[in-house]
């Protein structure tokens, strides 16, 4: 499942824009390839992230897969929720899972992200 | 001797099943090149009394514990093990398994390590355990690489922790850009002025051992505050764990992490290994504590069964970015310390200790009410002391030796000023005869 | 009658005892007057109480919950399940190794010390090497021991500039996980589709920044790297060393050694080649054995021989050694099974064993080839891969049938590793196996296959006659419930 109104990088996070701030998380795709979430590693607020590094990660019961940040900025927030609860990820990916919220130190870096439909077709590709 | 079932006639049918005609055939991808020009220069293979004979002999050739009274301890303790602690090591279900991936058929090693994790929380006042580490020199230095984040990377150890167990850890911290600091010891113990002077915005954590090398009880809760106060971590390693029975928990003194060695537990000293280390830590920790770790829940009809949980942490999934590199733990070892724990329970603990801690200090009073012998230190202490005799201890050692006592660790070969200084351990099963004995040798001297 | 086992905990009841000390024979003191009152323990650890029967059907029952090698088949690919023969226990429980103190005076130990030796020297001759420690407790110990002796010579000769280290996808875990504990870098190449090493990425991944290559011989899917000496030249050429991962060395010895093939470093397990038994995880031992322009790096203290006064010592005084890896000289008892086992078969006996752990592989390779997908069909060593592809349209995963075959009474192979094979099964036979044991697997195998096919679900939903069924694994590690804790 792929949601229209985000963006989506080539690791497999979708971005939501909301002005200068972005929300980030893990496409559907990407949690169903990792399976039951049990453990979410954050940045904490405040923290520089970087394009195509890793800002996180993301554990199921066998497996542990880095989350890399589609953009560069600060962390100006959090979602605290999944620390506690790591299900989310997995029951909403692009709701209640989100991750971190960047405010972006350039916005023009947007332009490099896939539309839906590129994502989609991406996916497809990829199989 | 060799342990092969198949016949030759086994073997050719084999071979006509896969369709060579030779074993050679199978090895023909080895370039023959590289090859071996001549056989292996190893003895020929010997039958089965023939090797035990051969082995016996090589055993025969050390003075044992059996046949000496021992005074030496120094992170190896001779204790009483349970007769039934070996009869159950040898049921082969346990130690001819491998580790307990396929959980259905491993419910015994994976039960038995969740109650050996239970033990050790319950012995350190911690909140989680691991399954068990190589020995206590690996554990603890485990514990500092676990305590040491991107921004604060210096340890500050006193240097009366085991100087084996620094070693260990100065080896392991300078490739990971650790950088060390020894914190010297006062009077025998260490000493909060010492770390003061030490403790920097970059202090991860201050390890200390209790009782220490030299057998003193350290002051932990002061440590405590001391780290706490600069935001760093109190590390504890504890090396004689029996302790533990009458001393309070590190986790009730402000420990946030502590490491050690479980061998006094039911593990014969073996020329010092295997044994156990064992890590604990407060909760906070989990997804930083290196090796295996046992969990509860539950199988598809909801019984309650045990599993190995946390993997992601380790290093068969996170390869290069994992804790740490071990792989194992020591199953085996931790078994031994577990059915002897359980054998003495809260009871049969603590009368230990309090034996240990009576002889211990029975021995310090008879011994240094010898003209020969001083006190070193004042400090309270458990099983271990520290002495100072007029004469060369090595001497002196050699001497007892051929009364069959075998003397404390003479101090010197770790710490250079102290020439004369021997550290003494007594157990429990040391009598006062053996101690009486000993008082009356070196009264000789 | 197999069933569940309450906690030693749960079985407690107060004032029951299973010990037995002596009484204090010395004056006892008010135990106030020797220890602060601050540093006394307040509350008493919850430790059960209970009888000496009570233990001892404890553990038994416990122990009849787990599946040993005596138990049964147990073909766990990479980890050598081979017998565990008893004499070595019974050599490793003799007094006059199990009660000696490593810090007895060397005159006292000269047994131990010869023991250790001569151990040594065996292993080096096994390996091509020039000399061995033996102080590392575990193969991830040993790799770990080794790459610090590598870091350790690249950083003396002055190019410390080396912080790479080069491991092909279808390493083991700890050789990345190892090497960065080490301090390097990690650099992963891709397998050729032979499953061997691409030489030619290989030559496009080293430059002056290379410390080390680490590589199985034969590698993780059982297959020779036939290529090994290309491999080592453009390693060498470049400056870097070559690091041997042990866990495969019972499918060589006496027709390859490490040293020969142009490695530099190797560990042993001693658990796996040497037939020490596992432990259910431990302990292990992981000696490590080097060329001799790397013994200066290796650590302290080295076991020598004084061949003028006949005497074994222990020898502390090594400037450029990485230091001390663990307390005192490794894990003895298993060092004194291994030797045992050495002395027992001997260089031909070694021979020997590699040769039918290599027979038995091929042989249940082709016996299973008629069942299941095999990604490389050339001959193997002593191990092989095998997947379920061909079944794949059933519905039907590796992990169903590894618990499929709990119910037909053989311990699984390990299962998704390699990690470059998809769904793969790794099967080790090793050499204690007889061809009956192996044609009673396949045919076990066969059936399983069967059932893929006319019944998948009794395939998904097993195991059926074990103690307990699968495990909520996703519960264990969302909520830890890692102790005990009294009601």
């Amino acid at each position: 499942m792929v949601k229209s109104e985000l963006k989506y990088s080539k690791d497999h996070e979708w971005v939501l824009v909301d002005g200068n701030k972005v929300k980030i998380g893990i496409s559907d795709h990407a949690q169903e390839a990792l399976g039951d979430v049990v453990f979410v590693e954050l940045p904490e607020e405040g923290d520089e992230v970087t394009a195509n590094e890793s800002f996180g990660t993301v554990e199921s019961v066998k497996a542990v897969s880095d989350v890399y940040s589609p953009v560069s900025g600060k962390v100006v927030e959090i979602n605290e929720a999944l620390l506690d609860s790591p299900e989310l990820i997995n029951s909403d990916p692009y709701g209640e899972g989100w991750m971190i919220v960047v405010e972006l130190d350039d916005a023009s870096q947007l332009d490099e992200l896939m539309s839906a439909e590129e994502y989609e077709a991406f996916l497809k590709e990829e199989e | 001797m060799n342990y092969l079932p198949n016949t030759d006639q086994d073997r050719s049918a084999m071979l006509r099943a896969i369709g060579v005609s030779s074993i050679e055939e199978l090895f023909g991808d080895i370039p023959k090149s590289i090859r071996p020009q001549k056989p292996m220069a190893i003895p020929c293979g010997l039958s089965e009394f023939e090797v035990k004979k051969l082995v016996s002999s090589l055993s025969k050739k050390n003075l044992n514990l059996e046949d000496l009274s021992c005074f030496l301890g120094a992170g190896a303790y001779d204790h009483y093990i349970p007769s039934f602690v070996d009869q159950l090591l040898l049921r082969s279900e346990f130690y001819t398994a491998y580790t307990p991936y396929q959980p259905e058929i491993s419910q015994g090693t994976l039960q038995a390590i969740f109650e050996y994790q239970t033990m050790i929380c319950e012995l350190t006042g911690m909140d989680i355990s691991n399954a068990s580490m190589y020995d206590g020199a690996t554990a603890m230095t485990e514990a500092a690489i676990m305590a040491c984040e991107r921004k604060k990377n210096e340890i500050i150890i006193s240097d009366a922790v085991h100087p084996e167990y620094r070693e260990v850890l100065q080896t392991y911290a300078k490739s990971l850009g650790i950088e060390v600091k020894v914190a010297k010891n006062v009077n025998g113990l260490a000493a909060v002025s010492s770390f003061e002077g030490l403790i920097t915005k970059q202090t991860a954590a201050i390890i200390v051992q209790y009782p220490n090398f030299f057998g003193n009880v350290e002051d932990l809760s002061s440590l405590a505050n001391l780290a706490h106060d600069n935001g760093a971590l109190l590390i504890t390693t504890v090396v004689e764990p029996v302790a533990l029975g009458i001393l309070e928990a590190p986790g009730k003194c402000g420990a946030d992490i502590v490491a050690g060695e479980g061998q006094s537990f039911g593990n014969s000293v073996s020329f010092g290994g295997p044994y156990l280390g064992f890590l604990a830590a407060k909760d906070r920790f989990v997804r930083k504590m290196p090796g295996r770790i046992v969990g509860e829940t539950v199988d598809n009809q909801g019984r309650k069964a045990y599993v190995l949980t946390l993997q992601a942490r380790e290093q068969h999934i996170r390869r290069e970015k994992a804790t740490s590199n071990i792989c194992s733990n020591q199953a085996l070892c931790a078994l031994a310390a577990t059915m002897t724990l359980s054998a003495l329970g809260k009871k049969g603990l603590r009368e230990m200790a309090e034996l240990n801690l009576q002889k211990a200090h029975y021995a310090f009073k008879k011994l240094t009410a010898l003209p020969q012998v001083e006190a070193v230190f004042e400090a309270p202490f458990f099983n271990e002391f520290v002495i100072r005799l007029k004469k060369d201890p090595e001497a002196v050692n050699e001497l007892l030796l051929k009364d069959n006592i075998l003397g404390g660790l003479p101090l010197k070969r770790f710490y250079p000023g102290m020439e004369n200084d021997v550290l003494v351990c007594v157990t429990e099963i040391r009598s006062k005869e053996e101690i009486d004995f000993l008082a009356e040798r070196l009264g000789g001297m | 009658m197999l069933k569940q086992e309450d906690l030693i905990f749960e079985q407690s009841s107060p004032g029951r005892k299973a010990y037995s000390l002596p009484a204090c024979d010395v004056p006892e003191e008010n135990i106030a007057s020797l220890l602060p009152q601050n540093c006394l323990r307040v509350e008493e650890p919850e430790l059960p109480e209970v009888s000496e029967v009570d233990v001892v059907r404890h553990f038994t029952r416990l122990s009849q919950l787990n599946f040993g090698v005596d138990t049964g088949f147990y073909p766990l690919g990479s980890c050598t399940m081979k017998y565990n023969p008893k004499i070595n226990e019974e050599m490793a429980r003799l007094t006059g190794f199990t009660r000696i103190h490593p810090y007895q005076p060397e005159d006292s130990v000269q047994g131990a010390l010869q023991l250790m030796y001569e151990l040594a020297d065996y292993l080096a001759e096994i390996a091509g090497m020039a000399k061995v420690t033996l102080q590392p407790a575990a193969g991830a110990h040993g790799e770990l021991t080794g790459m610090k002796i590598i870091k350790a010579y690249h950083e003396f000769k002055g190019e410390s500039q080396r912080t790479k280290v080069i491991v092909p996808d279808s390493a083991h875990g700890t050789n990345p996980a190892t090497a960065s504990m080490a301090g390097f870098k990690i650099v992963e190449i891709k397998s050729r589709d032979n499953g061997e090493v691409d030489v030619e990425a290989l030559k496009a991944a080293v430059d002056n920044e290379t410390a080390a290559l680490m590589l199985t011989n034969p590698n993780t899917l059982g297959l020779f790297e036939s290529s090994i000496e290309e491999i080592a030249k453009v390693v060498h050429d470049a400056g870097g060393l070559l690091y041997y991962d042990g866990a495969n060395t019972n499918a060589i010895m006496g027709y390859a050694r490490p040293g020969d093939m142009g490695f530099d470093v190797v560990h042993f397990n001693l658990h796996k080649t040497f037939s020490t038994p596992h432990g259910g995880g431990g302990p292990g031992a992981g000696p490590v054995g080097v060329k001799d322009f790397l013994v200066p790096f290796l650590p302290k203290p080295t076991v020598e021989y004084d061949s003028a006064n006949d005497k074994y010592t222990l020898n502390y005084d090594l400037p450029n050694s990485i230091g001390r890896m663990k307390a005192f000289y490794g894990n003895f008892a298993v060092l004194v099974r291994a030797y045992t086992y050495i002395r027992a078969l001997g260089g031909e006996g070694l021979k020997a064993a590699s040769e039918d752990a290599v027979l038995n592989a091929n042989y249940l390779k082709k016996l299973l080839s008629k069942y299941f997908y095999l990604p490389y069909e050339r001959h193997c060593k002593h191990e092989f891969i095998i997947t379920p592809k061909n079944l794949k349209e059933y519905g039907v995963h590796t992990l169903d049938i590894a618990k499929r075959l709990l119910d037909y009474g053989y311990h699984p192979p390990t299962i998704y590793f390699p990690l470059i094979v998809e769904e793969a099964m790794m099967i080790e036979p090793t050499e204690t196996e007889s061809k009956e044991t192996l044609d009673e697997f396949a045919a076990a195998m066969a059936k399983i296959a069967a059932e893929c096919k006319e019944n998948p679900e009794i395939v998904r939903q097993a195991p059926h006659n074990t103690v307990i069924g699968r495990l909520d694994e996703v519960r264990a590690a969302r909520q830890p419930v890692l102790r005990w804790q009294k009601a």
